[in-house]
């Protein structure tokens, strides 16, 4: 027991921050495959559908590349979504122990649709030879739909971190009797869910296109490209403007509901109207800002337009100071949410572009440039997505349940969660390193020798003989 | 109300023994399949039979997760907090076992392929002992009530939890074996049949030895689930045991198709002589179903998910399974697209 007892003397350290950091590093590896699990197969069945309408060979070899893709994508998603399943209980037992009940409901429901994505995808990626076109083709229906109201489930677990509703608590604190429909609607779902949905359909049309558009300026200008280019960078400018006005009626939702985490977006020290809008900029120590671009008065505007510029805006200081997220978590919302907003308007604004283009010369804008642009649009929308994540999960410190648990009270007491943390960072870097080589290696094996086939883990069958050359 | 919780619960758990069990155990014969020219054949067979639906199959191990933080919260929590140790190797090995799969298929080298395969192969064994050992943790006693950690080390590493491992993986591969043996004959390949066959009779007499050998592991070390092993879960063991017998009878007589539903009962009946012997406790001698249960809101919400379940999923599993079994569901047409010009 000695050497157990010196192990355990060695990994002695305060479990919080390294729960919170792995907590995040997951979260930020497995939010990044949402919008390709979400989003991809909407756009696979666009090109499915193009294809067998209009009798359109490209993208219908299109569509059988990208459902295989996505097979990947989200079997890696699958996995990083069991990894977070344990993380729940190994870092927030008590979380879990106090909150699971309420907490957990929308859980029950994300597993249906996860489940029935599986299926069908399954059945989608099996199905392209043996079905006929349009059963086929319906076949994938199910996995936007499943994917859609999946993404909803599990955001409406979160929304219910920031508000907490739908049970009734003894004087101990301990929950009495749940109300599963006010747990999964509460009052932050509706819109934090379709902002996340919403952002599944842009970043994963950036993601996608990005690709195509470096595949462009490479040189690759034929029809292939060219539709791999426009089905899913087409639906990232529809869904981007649209993403604007969603992003806008929840930032007015928070001003009003979640006031403090309004006041560290805005940087609010102090109660007060007249509240510029600063970009970049930090916070003092001594409450003061310094500095940034400061535009007068136009926080409180947006935060309400009918009183203008005189709308009162709550500061940090309404709460106690225990209550509120540190200084230095207070600057890292501020930047978020300046990057969330930058970026998401750079993004609306380039689908202006295109939009012009097409609209007057039914074709995407002639300059280099533009494609250019478009391929780095991939990466600018995921940073975009985890800022926006970012905001809300920092924003909300330090309560794990907002105004009900602290963080600190939901971590596990374990003291070796460093290790944990070091272990599964390492493995999830070489995981996504291994990941970006392998679809590279498909894509350029798929230029070479147009099409080869056997390279899904779903293991396809070219013909019902044992393939002996596969395995080396 | 919670008994109908927990009853669900031990569904999920002996649909992940059978289903994520068989992908589990066709890992560990793809560890020992020799090397890269011997191990070939089987190799190939394992690919092609875990094939479509062996992501699916983490689903029951989240659905489990599921049922117990949400139904039974307080019991989550103790586990979580005091088999932390096994539950986090048996996370990161379903990482590394997922990827290493996905990945192996997809490389063309040889020595990537080796690689990425010891990877999936050796994950594969790990996984089901960790799991197997937090079963025998808690079957044993060792998770106390409460949301409290019990000992992070000895509460795992005794000799019920052992025992637990060992059979996760025996029985993990004693049933991939028999599953290995009728996708060998769906494929018309008669030497990997009878490759697979050998293995399974050996397989399914070393789980036989196994349990029994376990007998006196528990009667000595966790009297209270010995008692429960031979009272109320007794009809749960004496059949497990006639299906294994059953199966290695049809395996010797060349029947696997049979077998393998007496091999699928034979491990979803252990984990129901478990659940049996247990009753009604969820953390034995310390916190009974009735205690950890959530309020009635909660448990209502996840019976009727699970009947949604039932009604949408049911169905679309079966399609995926007699697709799957007629081996409607073959190549992916790509050349047969691609053929047109200018494609690529």
């Amino acid at each position: 027991m000695s050497i157990v007892g010196a192990a355990d003397a060695l990994v002695a350290v305060n479990p919080v921050p390294w729960a919170r950091a792995q907590m995040a590093f997951t979260l930020a590896a497995h939010i990044i495959l949402v919008p390709l699990g979400v989003s991809w197969a909407f756009m696979t069945l666009i090109a499915n559908y193009r294809g067998l309408k209009k009798n359109e060979p490209e993208s219908l070899v299109l569509a059988q590349r990208w459902s295989k893709y996505m097979a990947v994508t989200f079997a890696v998603g699958a996995v990083s979504g069991t990894v977070l399943t344990f993380e729940f209980g190994l870092l927030w037992p008590r979380f879990m122990g106090q909150w699971g009940e309420a907490f957990g409901v929308p859980f029950a429901f994300e597993g249906i649709f996860f489940f029935l994505e599986a299926i069908f995808i399954s059945i989608y990626i099996y199905g392209w030879r043996r079905l006929k076109p349009w059963t086929h083709f319906w076949t994938g229906v199910p996995v936007v739909v499943s994917g859609i109201l999946g993404a909803a489930s599990v955001v409406a677990a979160n929304a219910w971190m920031n508000e907490p509703s739908g049970f009734t608590l003894d004087s101990a604190g301990q929950i009495t009797s749940v109300d599963p429909w006010g747990v999964i609607f509460n009052k932050a779902m509706p819109l934090q869910a379709l902002h996340m949905i919403v952002a599944a359909y842009v970043v994963g049309g950036f993601l996608i296109a990005s690709v195509y558009a470096m595949g462009m300026l490479r040189g690759r200008r034929d029809r292939y490209h060219r539709i791999g280019f426009l089905i899913p960078f087409t639906v990232a400018i529809v869904f981007s403007p649209i993403q604007m006005l969603v992003g806008d009626a929840l930032a007015r939702w928070v001003y009003n509901n979640q006031p403090v985490k309004f006041a560290a977006i805005e940087l609010v020290p102090n109660t007060s109207s007249d509240v510029p809008e600063t970009l970049l900029g930090h916070l003092n120590s001594d409450g003061t800002v310094t500095g940034g671009i400061p535009i007068p008065g136009l926080a409180s505007w947006l935060s309400d337009p009918s009183t203008g510029k005189s709308t009162v805006v709550q500061g940090l200081n309404t709460v106690p100071v225990e209550n509120q997220p540190t200084i230095a978590e207070v600057n890292v919302v501020h930047l978020s949410w300046d990057i969330m907003v930058g970026l998401g308007t750079f993004l609306a604004l380039l689908s202006a572009w295109y939009a012009l283009s097409w609209l007057f010369r039914r074709d995407i804008p002639k300059t280099r440039w533009f494609l250019r642009i478009a391929a780095i649009t991939g990466v600018l929308a995921v940073i975009t997505m985890e800022a926006g994540w970012v905001v809300t999960e920092v924003g909300r410190q330090p309560w794990i349940v907002y105004n009900l648990m602290y963080v600190e009270n939901a971590a596990t007491g374990n003291t070796g969660v460093w290790v944990t943390f070091l272990g599964v960072a390492v493995l999830y870097i070489g995981v996504a390193v291994t990941l970006i080589l392998v679809l590279r290696l498909m894509s350029r094996r798929y230029r070479d020798t147009d099409g080869g086939d056997d390279d899904v883990p779903y293991g396809p069958r070219p013909s019902p003989r044992l393939d002996e050359s596969s395995v080396g | 109300m919670s008994t109908a919780a927990a009853v669900v619960l031990f569904i999920g758990i002996m649909a992940y023994a059978v289903f994520g069990g068989a992908d589990f155990g066709a890992g560990f014969w793809d560890l020992i399949a020799g090397g890269a020219d011997r191990g070939a054949r089987p190799r190939s067979v394992i690919e092609h039979a875990i094939g479509p639906v062996w992501e699916a199959n983490h689903v029951w191990l989240i659905f489990t997760w599921v049922v117990l933080w949400t139904c039974f919260p307080e019991a989550y929590a103790s586990i979580t907090l005091t088999v932390f140790v096994p539950l986090t190797i048996a996370a990161l090995g379903i990482v590394l076992r997922g990827s290493g799969f996905a990945f192996r298929k997809t490389v063309t080298k040889t020595s990537s392929k080796r690689n990425f395969g010891a990877a999936f192969a050796s994950s594969s064994v790990l996984v089901p002992f960790c799991l197997g050992a937090v079963v025998g943790a808690i079957a044993s006693g060792r998770i106390p009530a409460g949301g409290v950690a019990g000992d992070p080390w000895s509460s795992w590493i005794n000799p019920t939890s052992i025992l637990g491992g060992v059979m996760a993986v025996v029985m993990a591969a004693y049933l991939a074996s028999v599953y290995l043996t009728w996708d060998a004959r769906r494929l018309a390949n008669d030497d990997m049949v009878e490759y697979f066959r050998k293995r399974a009779v050996i397989a399914a007499v070393v789980a036989g030895v196994v349990a029994f050998a376990g007998i006196f592991v528990i009667h000595h070390d966790a009297p209270f689930l010995y008692d429960g092993l031979t009272s109320r879960g007794l009809p749960a063991i004496i059949v497990s045991a006639l299906c294994g017998l059953g199966s290695l009878v049809l395996l010797m007589q060349r029947r696997p198709q049979w077998a393998r539903v007496l091999a699928a009962g034979a491990v979803a009946t252990i984990v129901l002589g478990w659940g049996m012997a247990q009753w009604d406790y969820v953390l034995p001698q310390t916190l009974t179903i009735a205690q950890a249960a959530a309020p009635s809101g909660t448990i209502t919400a996840v019976l009727v998910a699970t009947a949604l379940a039932v009604v949408l999923l049911g169905p679309s599993f079966v399609l995926l399974y007699i697709l799957d079994q007629r081996s409607l569901l073959p190549g992916e047409g790509v050349r047969d697209q691609a053929s047109a010009p200018g494609s690529s």
